[in-house]
């Protein structure tokens, strides 16, 4: 592991970071009991990852792409999607960008280059690899970051993006979190690769394991493999190393596969804690402060979840919308059905 | 107008699409110096540069997986794979990727990719360079499925795929890629999608054929013409969007319909048609609607030409439909 020592950033912004990490810790808490009260239909929840997708996050700039797994909410936070577009997503209601299409935490918002993530496991892949391909054609002086778990470096996917992007030399940063699990399978049961980033060697360009739950560890690792990338040479494989605190989805149950001793463990290097713990120790925040801080986040989540529960579902007829640009005579004769039918009551929206 | 072969018709387009428009790219397998396995992309590195037509590793994944990158950053590539038959590696990507960004994203995210791939049987290539799969692509809601049967329409159908908005499966009859020869507008010439083009027009019955079978359904027609049966040959062209009007309207004037493909019988596109005919056509039928297609089985090697729909079928098709009921 590549240990690095000392602050990334100035004070105030760090406090700025901690801010964003507590706020995605937050969502995940509330998420998880709306969840569960049938509120919200699922939800993935990003608990120990803050770091990670904080730190990865920050050090990206405006234009930069991401192409995200399901798992990249506080990520969107750090891009600076608005809370409520992100919950908006979350209950699939008419203020949805993608109109109520998909699962929570299946997110796409256009203006912040954050592309609209499906649920196959490692198909952004080789998209970053296209973006970053089409961003330098174009004169760019961008990168496209693809966001996977340890379970996706197993998919065909992380092989093709890897190996285009080396052919490419293409200004790519994958961000692989490692959380230890993809679902119940262990990292160790997912390959026999003695670590993650070792797998880089194998396709002609650099591989570095970070310590992932330190948010400075993250940050300048992502800022040197960006400034590489658009220097001309070529991509890096960033490996986090994380952990899932949480189950893996709303619909899991980690008692099945993991022990209660492991949790603990990794709960003591909470990522939250660690950089709290450094702020306070520095001086600059009080425990005071951070209560403060958690506050201030949970009232804005109380009134963001508020609004989001005002709005109704997408409209009806919607459905049949953005299939294809122009869509077929078929299509648009079940458009008319289905009109007809909402006319006659037959169905009830 | 310039005669040209249904090759050197796709290959036109390419040229002119990337002499149009520098968003176009191309990238594929063997595509770049080699000008392709079948010669499509002749001339295409020399003239645009290794930046805009890319040799890619074998991964047809990789392949369509990146030009969807491309395509969600505003280009416009068109992709090679190289026989259709290899293309499920880049199911995923077309499937689940490709054909449901725009859908999915709410309108912020579509990604207008085309395929070009050649497909179908009759050139001794055996399972794995004949196959005619279609259906699996027409069935994916978000992509068009396109299919030329003459240089014009290769041509034509290709230029307006390229500066589509929707991504395009556009399937090329690789058996006639030289046997298939005609005259070639030579500038920008589109052909409309959902406009099915009549090959010959006729009276008894309506023969439905796209692709490699075009010529063969015609060479039917014209032997039948000899006993006085005056068949309506239809090519279908673009099987989305699909021409559902002139389908029914050939059947509402003739009364009878025989749909012929490569691709197997058993839930082929053919199905399709014959569903639309019962629920659109049904009071006009005169007679059964009859399919001539591949068998239900694996693409044979040896005894490819007894798997193909031949003249022979299909007249024997057409002249039963005719005389029956
Ligand atoms: C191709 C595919 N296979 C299986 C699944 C079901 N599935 C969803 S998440 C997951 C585990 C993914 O693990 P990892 O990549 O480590 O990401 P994490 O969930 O830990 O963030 C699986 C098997 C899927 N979504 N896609
Ligand atoms: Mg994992």
């Amino acid at each position: 592991m590549v240990e690095m020592q000392g602050p990334s950033l100035p004070d105030p912004e760090l406090l700025k970071v901690l801010r964003t990490m507590a706020l995605g810790r937050a969502v995940d808490e509330r998420c998880m009991n709306l969840q569960r009260q049938g509120r919200l239909g699922f939800y993935v929840p990003l608990e120990g990852q803050e770091a990670a997708q904080v730190g990865c996050g920050w050090a990206l700039e405006k234009g930069d792409w991401v192409c995200p797994a399901y798992r990249e909410l506080a990520v969107a936070l750090t891009r600076g999607v608005p809370l409520p577009l992100i919950l908006n997503q979350l209950y699939g209601n008419e203020g949805d960008l993608s109109k109520g299409r998909q699962m929570p935490n299946h997110y796409g918002f256009r203006d912040y280059r954050f592309v609209s993530a499906s649920s196959p496991i490692g198909t952004q892949i080789i998209h970053a690899v296209g973006l970053a391909y089409a961003s330098r054609y174009k004169g760019e002086k961008v990168v496209a970051v693809p966001f996977f778990g340890d379970g996706a470096t197993s998919s065909t996917d992380f092989h093709s993006g890897m190996n285009f992007a080396g052919v490419y030399k293409a200004p790519v940063v994958f961000f692989c979190q490692n959380n230890q699990w993809a679902i119940s399978l262990p990292r160790e049961k997912q390959t026999l690769s003695s670590t993650l980033a070792v797998k880089a060697n194998a396709y002609g360009f650099p591989g570095v394991q970070i310590d992932g739950n330190d948010f400075h560890s993250v940050y300048r690792a992502v800022r040197e493999a960006r400034a590489r990338a658009l220097r001309g040479e070529g991509p890096t494989l960033i490996e986090a190393v994380t952990y899932r605190m949480g189950p893996h989805s709303t619909s899991d149950d980690p008692r099945r596969y993991r022990t209660p001793a492991e949790l603990a463990a990794w709960k003591s290097r909470d990522p939250i804690e660690r950089l709290k713990v450094e702020l306070v120790g520095r001086g600059v925040l009080s425990e005071a402060d951070f209560e403060t801080m958690q506050e201030e986040v949970r009232a804005e989540i109380q009134s963001a979840i508020q609004e989001a529960e005002k709005l109704g579902p997408p409209a009806a007829p919607s459905i049949f919308d953005d299939v294809w640009q122009n869509p077929p005579p078929n299509l648009e004769d079940q458009r008319r059905e289905f009109e007809e039918f909402v006319k006659e009551g037959v169905v009830r929206p | 107008m310039t005669e040209l072969t249904l090759i050197q018709g796709v290959n036109q387009a390419l040229h002119q699409a990337m002499k149009k428009d520098p968003d176009v790219l191309c990238l594929g397998e063997d595509i770049g110096v080699n000008g392709g396995v079948f010669r499509a992309t002749d001339g295409l590195q020399k003239e645009f540069g290794e930046q805009r037509v890319l040799d890619t590793p074998l991964n047809e994944s990789g392949i369509v997986g990146m030009a969807v990158g491309m395509a969600l950053y505003g280009l416009k590539p068109v992709a090679e794979i190289q026989f259709l038959d290899f293309i499920y590696p880049a199911f995923d990507q077309i499937v689940s990727e490709l054909a449901k960004l725009r859908y999915r994203s709410g309108g912020q995210f579509p990604a207008h990719v085309v395929i070009r791939t050649p497909y179908g049987g009759g050139i001794r290539g055996g399972l794995y360079h004949s196959q005619s799969t279609e259906q699996l692509f027409a069935s994916t809601p978000g992509l068009k499925v396109v299919i030329p049967s003459t240089p014009a329409d290769a041509k034509g159908l290709l230029l307006t795929a390229i500066f589509d908005e929707d991504p395009v499966l556009f399937m090329e009859p690789k058996r006639i890629y030289r046997t298939a020869t005609g005259e070639v507008p030579d500038g920008d010439h589109r052909v409309p999608f959902g406009k099915a083009r009549i090959v010959r027009e006729g009276t008894d019955v309506s023969v439905f054929a796209y692709g490699a079978m075009v010529p063969t359904a015609f060479q039917a027609c014209q032997v039948l013409e000899k006993t006085g049966i005056h068949a309506e040959l239809i090519d279908l062209r673009t099987l989305v969007p699909l021409d559902i009007d002139a389908v029914v309207r050939s059947v509402e004037k003739t009364g009878r319909a025989v749909i012929v493909h490569e691709a197997p019988k058993f839930c082929g596109f053919g199905a399709e048609l014959a569903a639309i005919l019962a629920e659109k056509a049904l009071y006009s039928l005169k007679a059964p609607i009859a399919r001539v297609t591949g068998y239900d089985t694996p693409f044979p090697y040896t005894l490819e030409n007894l798997y193909l729909p031949s003249v022979d079928r299909i007249g024997r098709a057409i002249q039963r439909t005719v005389t029956a009921g």
